[in-house]
């Protein structure tokens, strides 16, 4: 952004500064005024709609609920305590599992992404131009079909009719007839299949402009494949990957359509616990605090993430 | 080096199949004869036919379009003058910061947190005013709310792209401010607004948490059908229906490729 240019001030002093932005005069009072009037509209409803909202989050955490699932006006600490453990029935690591459940799930499902992705995006950066265009857009398809469908559609493959499930108990890995839902293998191939995109895409445009040069050096320098990639690939294609890691982990940590249709309780994640606070429980400050913690949760991650990139990454 | 090519494509290959593998079973059952359970019947286009004559589908169908052009339409124009106010004109660095700050919240917070927040904020103004049932209008706060951003952050690069010199130029012939912003600003900026407000369109399509958490019982939309009939047990109705909003999927992409593709190319010329 250009600073305005001050006006000459050896000349005769004008009550009012003018200066010159984006090729006109005018009083820094009229440009702020544009400013404010620009801004105002937006910046209103993100304010009213995400940040107040949020805020009403954090009060209401600390509230507790009444017998019929009313808010009831009382100051505790009583939600985040029984988010750590300390239940009406005694200390119980119910929660705390959930917590780590998802986090471990967010990690894991994101490393699948990245390792998917690297051979997705360097295929298509050599796809020739004609045929580019073709794969690109299969791959945003799936990018762009409804969250909903596409892991309805899982189910629909997993089903025990469907060949996977038949291999399977052809092996003997599986009792026949059994479909492979609910569980950690079938919510995995959800959220993968869900976010693969979001890391694929910004990686391949990252290897689109991959200086192949530096990786020729280095294999003319005799460098195994493995210091080829830490060294001169992975630098490059790092501001793709991060852009990629943050559309991935930020949504998986919060999602509850995937493991709430192709998961039971045994993969019940964060999304999950506060869908059911403000759904069947009606628990509103519970599930303000887990919203809370979720929320605390993403952003550190995000901020470490930004402090310290990944290991030779200057 | 060759082998490893062929390794990589064939890993490639291998991930689109995995991508495609439980669409193509969706589209498979969508033509299949046999009402119930999974087993293949025979080829029928009965389920379409259906299709056309449920209501229900077809409300939810005007509700999701609705829900999606009111959201995106105003959601563009909030979000394309932010960007403008934001990064056209000079601000302190510590300001910039904060507004790139609460302009980045909904791509780094988790969708269901903004939910359940709007939830309760609705219900705060609900006990307050009486007003505010959860329904079409709470649903169009939602979306608007994390349109917005996306708006933003696709104009700002198309206002990086175009540079400050013809709307000096435009200043230097004396154009007044407004005509500046009518007749240069917004027509060279228009493809960065197309392309947000299609973004926006896409992700009002797309969302299903906000949805979830801030519709009513009559502001029902295809997503949130589609999930209850899951839950209750699905029809093979609901196997043609989200067959042809893939079918429709495919043909917005292609179209949005082919606008940005001829677009690249003609700014090249």
């Amino acid at each position: 952004m250009r600073e305005p240019h001050q006006s000459d001030p050896s000349r005769s002093k004008p009550k009012t500064k003018i200066i010159l932005h984006n090729g006109e005069m005018m009083s820094r009072g009229t440009m702020r005024l544009r400013q404010a009037l620009l801004i105002s509209p937006g910046m209103l409803a993100i304010i009213l709609l995400l940040v107040l909202p949020s805020l009403s989050l954090f009060v209401v955490s600390f509230l507790s609920r009444g017998d019929y699932g009313e808010l009831v006006m009382t100051f505790t600490w009583d939600n985040f305590k029984r988010l750590a453990g300390h239940g009406f029935f005694g200390w119980s690591a119910d929660n705390l599992v959930i917590i780590r459940r998802s986090i471990v799930m967010a990690f894991f499902t994101t490393l699948i992404c990245i390792v998917l992705s690297y051979p997705l995006a360097f295929f298509l950066a050599s796809r020739p131009q004609k045929t580019r265009m073709l794969w690109l857009t299969l791959l945003l398809v799936p990018f762009w079909t409804n969250l909903v469908i596409r892991t309805y559609a899982w189910l629909l493959a997993l089903a025990p009719e469907m060949p996977l499930a038949k291999v399977l108990s052809l092996l003997g890995i599986i009792d026949a007839d059994t479909p492979l839902y609910p569980g950690a293998f079938a919510v995995y191939l959800g959220m993968v299949s869900t976010f693969l995109p979001f890391v694929a895409l910004p990686l391949y445009t990252a290897v689109e402009k991959l200086d192949w040069s530096l990786v020729e050096a280095a294999q003319d320098l005799y460098a195994s494949r493995l210091r080829v990639f830490r060294t001169a690939i992975l630098p490059q294609t790092m501001p793709g990957l991060s852009v990629g890691v943050i559309l991935t982990f930020v949504p998986t940590m919060g999602m509850f359509v995937v493991p709430d249709m192709l998961g039971g309780s045994r993969t019940m994640l964060i999304g999950n616990l506060i869908q059911q606070q403000f759904g069947t429980s009606r628990d509103w400050p519970f599930g303000a605090a887990i919203s809370l913690v979720l929320m605390i949760l993403t952003l550190s991650a995000m901020l470490a993430m930004r402090r310290n990139p990944a290991p030779g990454v200057h | 080096m060759r082998r490893s090519f062929s390794l990589l494509s064939l890993s490639a290959v291998a991930t689109f199949v995995f991508l495609y593998i439980p669409l193509l079973c969706v589209a498979a059952f969508s033509v299949n004869a046999s009402k119930f359970g999974l087993d293949w019947g025979g080829f029928t286009w009965d389920w379409y036919r259906k299709l056309i004559h449920n209501e229900v589908i077809l409300k939810a169908a005007f509700n999701t379009l609705f829900l999606g052009l009111v959201s995106t339409a105003i959601s563009t124009v909030l979000g394309t003058l932010l960007a403008i106010g934001i990064y056209r004109f000079p601000w302190r660095r510590k300001s910039l910061t904060r507004l790139e700050t609460l302009l980045h919240l909904p791509v780094v917070t988790p969708d269901i947190i903004f939910a359940v927040a709007l939830v309760i904020a609705f219900s705060v103004i609900r006990h307050f005013t009486g007003l505010f049932e959860l329904g079409m209008t709470s649903m169009i706060f939602g979306h608007i709310a994390f349109q917005i951003s996306f708006v933003a952050l696709t104009v700002k690069a198309r206002l990086a792209l175009i540079g400050t010199d013809i709307e000096e130029a435009a200043c230097d012939l004396y154009a007044s401010y407004p005509r500046v912003l009518t007749k240069v600003l917004l027509p060279m900026l228009a493809p960065g607004i197309m392309a947000g407000a299609m973004l926006a369109f896409t992700l009002s399509l797309d969302d299903f948490v906000i949805s979830f958490f801030t519709s009513g019982p009559k502001s029902t939309t295809l997503p949130l059908l589609i999930y209850a009939s899951v839950k209750r047990g699905v029809t093979p109705e609901i196997h043609a229906l989200s067959t042809i909003i893939m079918l429709l999927t495919i043909v917005c992409v292609i179209a949005l490729q082919k606008f940005t593709y001829q677009r690249q190319q003609q700014e090249k010329q």
